[in-house]
C-alpha cells in the first residue's frame, strides 16, 4: 500500500492547492468572517460603553467597561425584562415538549405502523410543509379568539402539542426509517405494544434526531416574532422579542444602549445552544436542508 | 395464501375478505392512535382554516359582524384599485430578484472555498453559519437599524474616508437594499447544504476530468456545476418560498408601517397590516390566498423547468 493511500483522502488535504493560493482563500475567507462578525461584536462593544461614546466609533474596545446599560435598559419599560424573557422561557419549552412528543409520535406511525390510508396522509402531511402560514392565519385568529385564548400563551403552544410543525415529523420518519427494523420485529414477538416499542426502543435510539428537534424548535419559538406580535396585547405577557420591539416604538433611537443591551441578551440563549450543539446543528441542516 | 392463487379456492378464500378488512381497520387502530394529535392539529388547524379562509376571501368581515358575501370583490380590488397590492407585490419581487441569487452566489463561493479539506474548517463553518441562527430575531433588526441610520456604523466607517452616507433606512431608494443585505448576510444555512452537496461528488470525477488535462475553471463549469445542480435546485426553491414569505426585519426596520413611502413595504407585512391593524380579514384572506397562489406557480414551474438544467442521477 502506498503512503498515499494511507493518507487521508485528497479531498481532506489542504495541500492539493498551491501554498499560495490557498494563503489567498484563508486571507479572503478571514477578511469575510471579519465583515460578517463586525455588527454582532460592535453591539457587544456598544452595549458595554458609555452612551456617549457609541456613536461616531468603529473601535470595538470602549474606552471603559460599563454596565449601565444592562441596568437602563432591563427596566426601560413598565415591567423589566425578567418577565419578559420567563415568558419566552416558558412558551419555549413547553413548546419544545410539544414538538418533540406529538412529532415523534406522528413519525413513529408513518415510519413503522401499518394502517389504511397511511400514503394519502403521509402526502398531505408532507403538502403542509409548503403551505405559507398566511392561508390559514385568519381563521386561527379567529378560532382562537372564540375560545377566548387570545392574550393567553395558549395559541402559541397548543399547536404545538398538536404537530403543527410538520416539518418535525418529517425530520424524525427520515431518523427513524434508518433504524433496522429487526429490532422492533423482534420486540412485537415478544409481543411488545406499539407503545412500548415507541417509548422503550425508538425513543431511546433516536436521542441525536430528538435533541436536533428539540433545539430547532426551541430556537424557532425563542426568535417567533409574528405569533407572540398578534395573540399577546398585554405587556405583562410579552416575551423578549415583543418587548424589544415596543423598546424600539417608546425610546426610537434614544437609548441605543439599553435597546443593544436587551438585544444582546435575547440572543444569549441561541447563542449558547449554538456553542453547545454546533455539530448537530450544522448536521441538521446538511441532512434535511433546514432552512436556518 | 389462498387468495394469492387465482382460481382455486376462491370458495374457501372469499369468505376471508371480510374478516380481512376488518383486520385491516382493526390493525389500524395503533396508526391512527399515534397519528390522533397531527390528525387533529391537521384537520384544526390546516385544513379546516385553509377553506375557511378561501371562503373569507370572498366576503367583507371586520371580525365583529359575521362575514358578508362579496364575491371576487376582493380579488377585483387587489387587481384594480389597491396601489399598496401592487407596491408590496413590487418590494417583495424585487426583494426576492435580489436577495436570493446573492445569497446563494455567496453560499456556493464559500462552499467551494472550504470545501477542499482547508485548515480550521470547523470555524470556518461556525462562523459563517451564527447570522443564519441569529438572523431571524428582532435583535438582528434592530443592530440592522442603527448599523445603516444616519449616525450609524456604517456612517462612522465611509467618514473615515470623507464620505458622508445618508440615512440608508429612512431613504425609500436605498432602505430596501438594507434588507437584501440582511438577507445575504445570512448565507450560512444554504452555504452547509451546498458544503454537503459538494461532499458528495466523488473524487474520481475530478481525477478522470483533470487527467484528461480539463483546466480548473472548465472542471467547475462542466463538472462540479452541472452534479451541483440539485441542490442548487433545493437552495433556490426553499430559499426563494422563505423570501417571499419575510416579514419581521421590514416590520422593526420600519417600525411597522413598510416605509419610508412603502419602500419596505413586504407583500407579508402589507396583508398583516390589512388584517390587524385595519381588521379587513376578508380582504386580508384574498391577499393569503394570491400569495399561496404565486407560491404555488413558481413551485410548480421550478419543477417543470427543472428537468432542462438539474441533473440528477440515473
Amino acid at each position: 500500500m502506498t503512503s498515499e493511500a494511507i493518507a487521508a483522502p485528497p479531498q481532506d488535504r489542504e495541500e492539493q492547492r498551491h501554498p499560495f493560493v490557498s494563503l489567498l482563500i484563508h486571507a479572503a475567507l478571514i477578511a469575510a468572517a471579519i465583515l460578517m462578525l463586525y455588527p454582532l461584536l460592535w453591539m457587544l462593544s456598544a452595549s458595554l460603553r458609555p452612551e456617549s461614546e457609541i456613536f461616531g466609533s468603529t473601535s470595538l474596545w470602549p474606552s471603559s467597561i460599563s454596565f449601565d446599560s444592562f441596568i437602563d435598559g432591563w427596566y426601560a419599560l413598565s415591567l423589566p425584562f425578567g418577565r419578559f424573557f420567563t415568558n419566552s422561557f416558558v412558551i419555549a419549552i413547553l413548546s419544545v415538549i410539544g414538538n418533540v412528543l406529538s412529532c415523534s409520535l406522528a413519525a413513529f406511525a408513518f415510519a413503522r405502523l401499518e394502517f389504511w390510508g397511511k400514503r394519502f396522509w403521509f402526502a398531505l402531511m408532507l403538502g403542509t410543509l409548503m403551505l405559507p402560514y398566511h392561508v390559514v392565519l385568519i381563521p386561527q385568529y379567529v378560532l382562537f379568539l372564540k375560545l377566548d385564548w387570545v392574550n393567553t400563551f395558549l395559541p402559541l403552544v397548543v399547536p404545538k402539542f398538536l404537530a403543527h410543525d410538520a416539518f418535525f415529523i418529517f425530520l424524525m420518519v427520515q431518523f427513524f426509517r434508518g433504524i433496522p427494523r429487526e429490532l422492533d420485529e423482534a420486540a412485537m414477538m415478544d409481543g411488545c405494544s406499539p407503545w412500548r416499542i415507541y417509548w422503550k426502543i425508538m425513543l431511546p435510539l433516536s436521542l441525536p434526531v430528538l435533541t436536533t428537534a428539540a433545539i430547532f424548535s426551541f430556537i424557532w419559538t425563542w426568535d417567533d416574532f409574528f405569533g407572540p406580535l398578534i395573540y399577546l396585547n398585554d405587556i405583562r405577557n410579552y416575551t423578549v422579542q415583543l418587548g424589544l420591539r415596543s423598546f424600539v416604538d417608546s425610546t426610537g433611537d434614544s437609548d441605543w444602549g439599553g435597546l443593544f443591551a436587551m438585544s444582546l441578551l435575547s440572543l444569549v440563549p441561541v447563542f449558547v445552544f449554538f456553542l453547545a450543539f454546533q455539530r448537530l446543528l450544522i448536521e441538521g441542516i446538511a441532512t434535511t436542508g433546514m432552512k436556518r | 395464501m389462498a387468495e394469492t392463487i387465482p382460481g382455486t379456492l376462491m370458495s374457501a378464500a372469499e369468505p376471508r375478505a371480510p374478516g380481512a378488512a376488518k383486520r385491516a381497520i382493526m390493525g389500524s387502530a395503533p396508526g391512527y392512535m399515534f397519528l390522533l394529535p397531527w390528525l387533529i392539529g391537521f384537520l384544526g388547524l390546516t385544513i379546516g382554516p385553509a377553506l375557511a379562509s378561501l371562503y373569507l376571501s370572498f366576503t367583507d368581515f371586520d371580525l365583529l359582524t359575521s362575514p358578508e358575501w362579496i364575491g371576487a370583490q376582493n380579488y377585483v380590488r387587489m387587481l384594480t384599485a389597491d396601489p399598496k397590492f401592487a407596491t408590496s407585490m413590487q418590494v417583495t419581487f424585487l426583494y426576492v430578484i435580489f436577495s436570493v441569487p446573492l445569497k446563494l452566489v455567496f453560499a456556493l463561493l464559500v462552499a467551494m472555498a472550504l470545501n477542499k479539506g482547508i485548515n480550521g474548517l470547523t470555524v470556518y463553518r461556525a462562523v459563517f453559519y451564527l447570522p443564519s441562527l441569529l438572523g431571524g430575531s428582532v435583535a438582528i433588526a434592530v443592530l440592522w437599524r442603527q448599523l445603516f441610520a444616519r449616525d450609524g456604523l456604517v456612517n462612522a466607517f465611509l467618514a473615515n474616508f470623507g464620505i458622508e452616507g445618508p440615512s440608508w433606512i429612512s431613504t425609500p431608494t436605498y432602505s430596501l437594499w438594507t434588507l437584501v443585505i440582511l438577507s445575504v448576510w445570512q448565507f450560512g444555512s444554504p452555504m452547509i447544504i451546498f458544503l454537503a452537496g459538494l461532499r458528495q461528488i466523488p473524487q474520481d470525477v475530478y481525477e478522470a476530468a483533470s487527467l484528461d488535462g480539463a483546466s480548473k475553471w472548465r472542471i467547475f463549469y462542466r463538472v462540479t456545476l452541472p452534479l451541483l445542480t440539485p441542490v442548487i435546485f433545493f437552495n433556490a426553491v426553499i430559499q426563494t418560498i422563505d423570501a417571499f414569505k419575510a416579514f419581521t426585519p421590514a416590520f422593526i426596520i420600519s417600525g411597522g408601517t413598510g416605509g419610508p413611502i412603502n419602500s419596505t413595504l413586504f407583500y407579508s407585512l402589507y396583508l398583516y397590516q390589512e388584517a390587524f391593524a385595519y381588521f379587513r380579514m376578508g380582504y386580508a384572506s384574498a391577499l393569503a390566498w394570491v400569495l399561496l397562489a404565486i407560491i404555488g406557480l413558481f413551485t410548480a414551474f421550478s419543477f417543470l423547468t427543472s428537468r432542462y438544467w438539474v441533473h440528477y442521477d440515473e
